[in-house]
């Protein structure tokens, strides 16, 4: 073996499992080592019950011995973010509020990661409640970037990049409502994935922005990626927000697509604020688009500047709301100090939640009121329509836009903390395409000079994941990035 | 001064769904408190809701009934507000788009007696629209319960508005309201249930004054007695203050049925703000004509229609039709019965409404049991009215089909209860009683003509009834002459 096993990828691993090389107990137990030896630096891990993760594994085993039908997935260890239900596991969001709640029921992408046979490895740390760009919002614990441990791995799902990035976990999933997935990919070096809103179901993922909410893979490579998509997507009579469509075969399809694509960049894209080692990395990777006989050219998304704003407004209205039912009377924290019902509300949650997540809970419910609705939701949700109309306006001429995922590499921790703004801005990038609901991928395309991973951010067409995926496996195949990994 | 009330009602009515608006959980009643519940129903984290469409047939249905104009999209919203009876410390509801708009309720007046039609009204609305039912709490003195049972369940408000002038007309109101959900199948309205809940608005005026006056919002009407005396006790207090120059305050007051008072909850200053916005969960679903017209020729006639149809087409009093119309499968048991004849509407209706609705009720059988098959009874109305059995024959002949559910001639047959009309045989009968009573002959003969009874009833009772009593009349008279 050339490289350890948590370093290799699930579609090289399942070549291994498939020819009896390697068992699924095997595997798990050698991740599980990673997971002692990496994480008291990591600090990714929220929850790990082994016997429970062994037992998956050997189960797994035998469903090849006897020659069972197997899933695609079948004895791969994935990590989860700890906003998805998993029957009879912690469900925190990262919060205190939540500390001791456990799932009665699993989420539809992990009921279908159970029967496409992944085994679920472990629960991993996020801000809490999606709501932040370094997971410094988590109530538990700072988890670090596995490149340098004096920085933040992004957010809000910095575990799950984190996990891929130190071989935690062969594969993890996460969500994005502003750039929650690709932007800690990103930072981590590693392959990341917001599909288009409705290709993943909902149900079981703790809402933050229901509009804007998406659950997608991360991995090691766009292949293991589109794998891990495949498991999890399609329509879910549970979400009323799931879109009916037969689900491509994405891994397949990658290496069917071999373009030349057209590619827009935007232009609003390279403006004030990009880091230049950043911007160096991302213009390589379009020349390398160009070299393969892409065409490339720019583009204007002309409502960009509007999103981070229009995003705070629609984002905290919606959380506002969808976290009004953590209030301590059917589970989670309950103040002990509450002598009322309107106590039990209001110190249970002032207890049980976090500043930032006290600061948009404050913001949102403000837009939403009475006299201030029509100033700001109303206009935001039409500004969002303006910016949805930029992208499809674009996709008449463009098969997909290249970006930076975000402006700049890792900061340290502490850095922005204090500056919600600042913070805000890691975003910028990603925002847009929540609002509009479009597909997109961070995958790897350098690094600075410090060491730290830069990631080019590849938009797609609604629904057209397959071509989005392949426009980011040319690129991978092409070059290193995705085979290096940090030394921990 | 004298003032009249101005009164609007928002009525709250349970859509008799199987399952529950936004998940699979069944709708019952009189379960082991939260046992109908599930992650969805208990808002736990990450669960979404999915709407029950029938729950939106059922309301659409509701606003074609009521003349509603039925909107393009049915879109939801969340109402925003914290309570425990809330799961979510949201309702999921409809704001500025209610599924229906418009209509009315048409209502029938009490009238001079209770055999005299009342006036009729039509009651304006203002909307209809769609909501999740909420818990129930249960308060004691240091603690209090929830029951999340009906948490969840589909449930309509219908806003009337302003239109009512009296206690009567709020009642007129839900009768008739809580008869057509009844009839359409959409609710049960069992208001012991709390399948069918009320509030009122409330305000006073002096007469012919247009201005509207401070209003009161009256809740916890629970029963539809409750609603009349409530509002009764409301308009009365109001009037008090206003003789008194007493200010009337806008504010939310508590019907309290046992004691009989209305008690203050609170005033407008607490209105609430419920920040209502559209719920990213649910996408809003399309209404097309097609759908319409398709769930409005599932409706079934009206009442009052019926009532009118019935009372023109048969030419029924209105007594009858006010006991066959409220009663959808009783009406239309009279309509079958009348299907082979219907020139003896009446009779039958006279049939059904007085003596089978007794044999029910003594029997406690429902109309669905009944062993009578409706177009029997016509033969029985022609039995009597061709003269082949008597009328007190008839009763006996109708409680045997209620217990056989034979039909009248084949009873009549079997128990050869085909009266007597063969003229010697009854003035031989006759001769008997004149012979046996003479006491009678000369009361008769001395001009007591009820006396001439007592000789007709001793050849009804020799002739066990089957003696027909027209041609014993004639026959005894006949004989009378010659003593």
């Amino acid at each position: 073996m050339s490289e350890s096993l948590h370093y290799k990828t699930a579609s090289e691993l399942s070549l291994m499992l498939a020819d009896k090389s390697l068992s699924a107990v095997e595997l798990t137990k050698d991740v599980l080592s990673r997971i002692h030896k990496v994480d008291e630096k990591i600090k990714a891990v929220t929850h790990l019950d082994e016997e429970d993760a062994l037992g998956q594994a050997k189960a797994s085993d035998e469903r090849r011995a006897v020659g069972e039908e197997l899933g695609a997935l079948d004895g791969i260890p994935i990590g989860i973010k700890d906003i998805l239900a998993v029957k009879g596991q912690p469900l925190t969001c990262g919060s205190k509020i939540l500390e001791n709640f456990v799932s009665p029921y699993d989420a539809t992408s992990i009921a279908k990661l159970k029967r496409s046979g992944g085994i679920l490895l472990c629960r991993l740390n996020m801000d809490e409640f999606a709501m932040g760009s370094s997971t410094e919002n988590s109530s538990y614990f700072v988890t670090s970037n596995p490149w340098d441990l004096q920085c933040i791995p992004g957010g809000s799902s910095g575990g799950s990049a984190a996990a891929v990035a130190s071989g935690e976990a062969i594969l993890t999933l996460g969500t994005d409502t502003g750039g929650s997935i690709r932007q800690p990919a990103s930072l981590c070096g590693v392959v990341g994935m917001k599909p288009t809103y409705g290709l993943v179901s909902r149900y079981g993922l703790v809402a933050f922005a229901s509009s804007l909410d998406q659950i997608g893979p991360l991995g090691r490579s766009v292949e293991d990626v589109a794998l891990l998509l495949h498991s999890i997507a399609g329509y879910d009579k549970k979400d009323s927000t799931s879109f009916k469509l037969e689900v491509p075969e994405y891994r397949p399809e990658l290496h069917e697509k071999k373009g030349p694509w057209k590619l827009g960049i935007p232009k609003e894209y390279f403006g004030e604020g990009l880091d230049a080692e950043v911007r160096a990395a991302v213009d390589r990777a379009i020349d390398y688009y160009r070299s393969i006989g892409c065409k490339i050219q720019e583009v204007s998304l002309p409502h960009t500047e509007y999103a981070v704003a229009t995003y705070y407004i629609l984002a905290t209205a919606e959380a506002s709301s969808n976290l009004a039912r953590f209030d301590g009377v059917r589970y989670g924290r309950r103040s002990e100090k509450a002598t009322s019902h309107v106590d039990v509300y209001s110190k249970s949650r002032a207890e049980g939640f976090g500043e930032e997540v006290k600061r948009r809970v404050i913001l949102g419910t403000y837009v939403l009121s009475s006299g201030y609705y029509d100033a700001y939701y109303l206009r935001a949700q039409k500004v969002r329509t303006l910016i949805r109309n930029d992208f499809l306006k674009v996709y008449e001429e463009v098969d997909a836009l290249l970006t930076p995922t975000a402006p700049t590499v890792a900061f340290k921790k502490g850095e922005r903390a204090s500056d919600p703004l600042a913070m805000y801005l890691s975003d910028i990038f990603t925002i847009s395409t929540n609002l509009a609901g479009v597909p997109a991928i961070s995958v790897p395309c350098g690094s600075s000079s410090s060491g730290l991973p830069i990631g080019l951010q590849v938009i797609g067409k609604p629904f057209q994941e397959s071509d989005l995926l392949a426009i980011a496996h040319s690129f991978e195949q092409a070059h290193d990035f995705s085979k290096v990994h940090p030394s921990l | 001064m004298q003032y009249e009330a101005v009164i609007g009602l928002e009525v709250h009515v349970q859509i008799k769904t199987r399952s529950k608006m936004y998940t699979r959980v069944a709708m019952e009643y009189g379960r082991e408190p939260n046992t109908l519940t599930d992650p969805v129903v208990l808002g736990f984290p990450g669960v979404l809701p999915v709407m029950n469409k029938t729950g939106l047939d059922l309301i659409i249905k509701t606003g074609l009934m009521l003349g509603c104009k039925i909107a393009d999209q049915c879109k939801w919203d969340r109402k925003n507000y914290f309570y425990p009876d809330s799961t979510k410390n949201y309702q999921i509801s409809q704001y500025d788009q209610p599924i229906c708009e418009g209509g009315y309720v048409e209502i029938e007046l009490p009238g001079k007696s209770r055999n005299v039609m009342g006036k009729h009204k039509k009651v304006a609305l203002t909307r209809i629209h769609l909501e999740e039912d909420l818990g129930k709490l249960t308060h004691f003195s240091t603690d209090s319960l929830i029951d999340f049972n009906r948490a969840g369940a589909s449930l309509m408000e219908i806003v009337s508005e302003p239109d009512m002038q009296s206690a009567d007309e709020a009642f007129a109101f839900l009768t008739s309201l809580r008869q057509s959900m009844i009839y359409a199948g959409i609710s049960d309205c069992d208001m012991e249930k709390g399948q069918m809940r009320c509030d009122a608005n409330i305000s006073i005026r002096p007469e012919g004054e247009a201005r509207l006056g401070t209003k009161v919002e009256l809740k916890n009407l629970n029963s539809i007695s409750g609603v009349r005396n409530g509002i009764d006790y409301e308009i009365r207090r109001q009037i008090t203050l206003m003789n008194d120059r007493e200010p009337i305050v806008q504010e939310t007051r508590r019907w309290d049925a046992d004691s009989g008072v209305s008690v203050s909850m609170r005033s407008k200053e607490m209105a609430h703000d419920y920040r209502y916005f559209p719920d990213p969960d649910l996408m809003p679903v399309q209404v097309d004509r097609e759908w319409r017209e398709q769930l409005g020729e599932e409706l079934p006639e009206a009442p009052f229609d019926k009532q009118r149809r019935f009372m023109t087409d048969y030419d029924l009093p209105y007594t009858i039709t006010s006991v066959l119309v409220p009663d959808r499968t009783l009406s239309e048991y009279f309509e079958k019965a009348i299907s082979a004849n219907p020139t003896k509407a009446q009779a039958i209706g006279n049939w059904i409404t007085n003596d089978l609705l007794r044999e029910l009720s003594d029997s406690g059988r429902s109309l669905e049991d009944c062993l009578i098959h409706p177009e029997h009874i016509v033969g029985l109305v022609e039995q009597v009215e061709s003269g082949a059995i008597s009328s007190n024959i008839a009763k006996e002949v109708f409680a045997e089909m209620f217990t056989t559910g034979e039909s009248a001639e084949a009873i009549v047959d079997r128990k050869g209860l085909k009266q007597s009309t063969d003229v010697d045989e009854l003035a031989q009968w006759c001769k008997e009683a004149i012979e046996a009573n003479p006491g009678s002959v000369t009361d008769f003969k001395s001009g007591n003509e009820k006396a001439i009874n007592a000789l007709k009833g001793k050849v009804m009772k020799e002739s066990k009834g089957k003696a027909n009593p027209r041609i014993v009349d004639e026959v005894m008279r006949r004989l009378l002459e010659d003593v």
